[in-house]
């Protein structure tokens, strides 16, 4: 039997095939679509290319592994090379749709892998429970970073939604940070609080309401969930959140009936908004009926039409890397000629439909098993966890990641009316895969002392 | 805390597993309709790099053609600008595409080829090459409605009752197709709001007012329940389904024959014919005329409308309890009908009672002049016995030569025509006039349908005399 960290070695091979083969298939493919022409490429430079990119890749992923042999040598060793087949089928589509963006994501990922270690090396003695001592403070700043976009000077404005702060040259989504942060602060609070909210509780028609004084803070949670929806006017986000908190609750409780009520409080309030918010009013419309003529003709569906369309083209094993169709020639009054994206935002928000267009029906439930995998290994961690913050934080960190995963392709495939959410380590976007490298570093973090022998526990 | 967390993973197992439903559902099961949806401009990007064939009038006439615009890629063209809009379609990679160059997509775009001659191209890695299509379209006769309509909404449609041939498809107000190119006018001509888009030749539909009197006059005489010499009283105000039906200028007239009734256009009459042959009997004969579904015209099902009775978008039997027989029967009622509709009508009367499938296209000519498709007339349903086609059609004689359709009258040639004329919420002074007629009454060449929407009077003034035009043009040939 291999050692928990040689087969986490091994469970790199993967995603160096993947990157590698990926970005092979994509030279391959534009030496095909323009032959000799505007991309100087030829197939010796090509795979010469795509060895180097592969090459550094495994590199970095070789770096994150020995950071956590040294570190964390207990930790579960199929979590990262999960994360490492996710961050290269993203790094590959990224590179496939636009060569400049994947070059700064790279460059993201080096930021993020950085932070990932180093929120390995400062836990590593003592683990997570440090993060308790400040959970007020990481509350504020969670809650703080989420109103951040509605600042002016700073926030911006893009599909109504307010997602984004700029900082000179760089943009940041601060719900990535809040989402790890609110997490980490309901861990702590509901830790301390579980016993009381089940125990004091009355119950009335068969259910159990907790006391007001433990549940009060809890509906300030419930409160600011639908502040930021209000003030961002996003509802993936919020979504994100709320159901981390309402999973947190259930897991601390073991009660159904809070997150029922919490749901019930929920559902209410987005209704509310959905009625009174013209952006997600019209989200809602364009989720009802996507291919509406009217809607889709003014633009309130058309993003989400062209992503049934471009996931109709992929069929059961998708057209193949670099087919699928992103861009075509438009004519300007000037006799210019201009390429126009047809699918709007493939990078970020739209690339799962992309994926289902080139990896087709297998190749994007592949992924999703992938990500099923990943949240399973965080769950395993959180069930062998020995303390309840530990649990409670291993469960909240995974199950966030599974609701952002579900609320952006739920947005794609029409489950849910679309957000602004990003795919986790594939799609474009720096915040996201910063804060999802620290995230998953937690988990590590969680799982090493999960894992680690009683004897070693108490002798160290 | 293990069991909820455990619970919590089957959560999200459900969750993925919803997904990947959905992912199913897009990218296998409703995907070939998410393909052929109007608004996917998917494959047109994908086909912009397929020389399309043309397609081109009877008389080879280039309607619609694709001219190379550098990089390996096409763009369409319309030689004959406006003219033929709303027949031929259009096809831009931004817009998606209508009409014929929608219907006929697999052939223009080479897909259509033989399997052998695909497989040769892909061997030989050659893109597939467009075939022509060559409709029956009349190019002067067009030119002829397209002028007769300027400035009114309406449309034109004329067919060879022999064949069914299409020979001209008019509607106004229309748009020049290589005007959509630029997104601004496009923007402006889809924002019109008088519908410039929309074929009013197929899609719209009117009421039919008089001229379905012609399909009442089929059934009470190819029933043998009516002779045209039979005779019912035109007294003004008769009680149909219980509420006075007046005449035109509340003319009251005693006992008159079928042929007096239809020359005259007296709605009593009518009104009581078909109240005596009752729902049922009107509901069989506009089956066989082709109502209440979509024609069978060669061109796209969801861009034509279904005539019949309507309650709202929706078509309702004619044997529906709401549906009030007598007014039915002399085109009122909640009747909305398509001028394709009435010009089969017309054409079923003149070719003997048997109406011909509609068809634009007459030939498919692969890239090297062969021909590798012929659309053959084909019966598409025996409406009436020949007798009862030769009686209606001596009545529409008369219609033409003493009674509301005499602006329609050519020297030399029999017309046999009926007016019509639908009174609009507006008052009964601004109407929607119809005129439907073919010609020669004794051997037909033409059978026609105009209608002119919101016009200030009846259908004899201003829809008759388009049509003589019209068929005059096409005679001429």
């Amino acid at each position: 039997m291999l050692s928990p960290r040689n087969r986490e070695l091994l469970g790199l091979i993967p995603s160096a095939l993947l990157v590698t083969g990926g970005f092979t298939a994509i030279f391959i493919q534009a030496e095909n679509n323009s032959p000799g022409a505007s991309t100087n490429l030829t197939l010796n430079h090509a795979s010469s290319v795509s060895l180097a990119y592969g090459a550094l890749f495994l590199g970095l992923c070789l770096a994150a592994h020995l950071v956590i042999r040294f570190a964390l040598p207990y930790a579960d060793p199929y979590l990262f090379p999960l994360v490492a087949v996710l961050a290269s089928v993203g790094i590959v589509m990224v590179y496939r749709i636009e060569p400049v963006l994947a070059r700064q994501q790279a460059q993201w990922m080096i930021v993020g892998l950085l932070l990932f270690a180093g929120t390995i090396v400062t836990l590593r003695k003592h683990g997570v429970g440090v993060l308790e001592r400040y959970r007020y403070t990481i509350a504020a700043v969670g809650i703080g970073m989420t109103v951040l976009p509605r600042l002016p000077g700073i926030g911006e404005q893009v599909n109504g939604a307010y997602l984004d702060i700029h900082l000179g040259s760089i943009s940041f989504q601060p719900a990535e940070l809040s989402k790890v942060a609110i997490v980490i602060f309901l861990a702590s609070y509901l830790r301390d609080n579980r016993q009381i909210l089940v125990t004091a509780g009355r119950r009335v028609l068969g259910l159990t309401i907790p006391p007001m004084k433990q549940f009060g803070p809890m509906l300030i949670v419930w409160g600011a969930a639908m502040a930021t929806l209000l003030l961002t006017r996003e509802l993936g986000t919020s979504l994100m959140f709320y159901g981390a908190f309402l999973a947190l609750l259930y897991v601390a409780t073991g009660r159904f009936s809070f997150p029922l009520i919490g749901l019930v409080l929920f559902a209410l309030g987005a209704w509310f908004v959905a009625g009174h918010v013209g952006h997600v009013h019209a989200r809602v419309l364009a989720w009802e009926d996507p291919l509406n003529h009217r809607l889709f003709e003014s633009g309130t569906s058309y993003q989400l039409g062209q992503s049934l369309f471009a996931q109709a083209d992929g069929g059961v094993l998708g057209t193949g890397f670099d087919q699928s169709l992103l861009r075509y020639p438009v004519e300007l009054a000037n006799h210019q000629i201009v390429h126009r994206s047809i699918l709007p935002v493939p990078e970020s928000d739209m690339i799962y439909a992309v994926i289902v267009n080139e990896m087709g029906l297998a190749g994007a439930s592949g992924l999703l098993l992938v990500y099923l995998l990943l949240v399973a290994r965080g769950l395993k961690t959180a069930i062998l966890a020995r303390d309840s913050f530990s649990k409670l934080l291993a469960s909240g960190l995974s199950f966030v990641i599974a609701m952002q995963v579900f609320v952006i392709v739920g947005g794609v495939t029409d489950v849910i009316p679309l957000t602004g959410v990003t795919l986790p380590f594939v799609a474009y976007g720096g915040s996201s895969v910063v804060m999802n490298f620290v995230l998953v570093a937690l988990l590590l973090v969680v799982s090493d002392r999960a894992r680690r022998p009683y004897a070693r526990l108490t002798g160290s | 805390m293990n069991r909820p967390i455990i619970r919590l993973y089957g959560l999200v197992a459900l969750l993925f597993a919803l997904l990947i439903a959905f992912t199913s559902r897009w990218s296998v099961f409703e995907a070939s309709s998410l393909r052929h949806n109007g608004l996917n401009a998917r494959n047109l990007l994908e086909q912009q790099r397929i020389d399309r064939g043309p397609i081109v009038a009877r008389d080879g006439t280039v309607l619609a053609r694709s001219v190379p615009r550098g990089e390996g890629t096409f763009e369409r063209s319309y030689p004959q600008g406006g003219e033929f809009a709303q027949a031929v379609g259009y096809y831009f990679t931004s817009l998606g595409s209508v009409g014929l160059e929608r219907y006929r997509n697999a052939q223009l775009s080479g897909e259509g080829a033989s399997n052998l001659q695909t497989i040769l191209n892909q061997l030989q890695g050659k893109k597939p090459v467009g075939e022509k299509v060559v409709t029956s379209l009349d190019p002067a006769a067009q030119k002829v409605a397209n002028a007769a309509l300027v400035g009114h909404k309406g449309a034109v449609v004329a067919l060879d009752p022999r064949s069914g041939s299409v020979e001209v498809m008019a509607s106004s107000p229309g748009y020049d197709p290589s005007s959509l190119r630029s997104s601004a006018s496009a923007a402006a001509i889809k924002g019109d709001p008088s519908g410039r888009l929309i074929n009013r030749a197929t899609q719209f539909g009117y009421a039919p007012g008089s001229t379905f009197k012609v399909l009442t006059a089929t059934a009470a005489i190819d029933t043998g329940a009516f002779t045209r010499e039979s005779t019912v009283s035109g007294r003004n105000n008769v009680p149909i389904s219980g509420v006075p039906l007046k005449n035109d200028e509340n003319e009251s007239l005693g006992q008159i024959t079928l042929t007096q009734a239809l020359t005259k256009s007296v709605n009593t009459v009518w009104a009581q014919v078909a109240e005596r042959l009752g729902k049922r009997t009107l509901a069989r004969y506009m089956d066989r005329f082709g109502f209440n579904r979509k024609p069978e015209l060669d061109y796209p099902a969801d861009e034509m409308s279904a005539s019949g009775e309507h309650e709202g978008e929706r078509v309702i039997p004619p044997t529906s309890p709401s549906v009030d027989v007598g007014r039915m029967g002399i085109g009122q009622d909640k009747l909305e009908v398509t001028p394709l509709q009435m010009a089969e009508v017309a054409a079923a009367v003149g070719n003997r009672g048997r109406l011909m499938v509609p068809h634009m296209t007459q030939r498919i000519v692969d890239s090297e002049g062969r021909t590798v498709e012929r659309v053959a007339p084909r019966v598409q349903s025996v409406v009436m016995k020949p007798s009862t086609a030769a009686a209606v059609t001596a009545m529409m004689e008369a219609v033409v030569n003493e009674g509301t359709g005499t602006s329609a009258q050519i020297p030399g040639v029999q017309v046999a025509g009926k007016t019509g004329t639908a009174e609009t919420q507006i008052g009964n002074t601004i109407n929607n006039v119809w005129f439907i007629a073919f010609a020669p009454a004794a051997n037909p060449r033409v059978a026609i349908a105009v209608t002119l929407q919101g016009v200030p009077g009846q259908g004899a003034a201003f829809a008759a005399p388009v049509a003589r035009e019209v068929i005059e043009r096409l005679l001429h040939d």
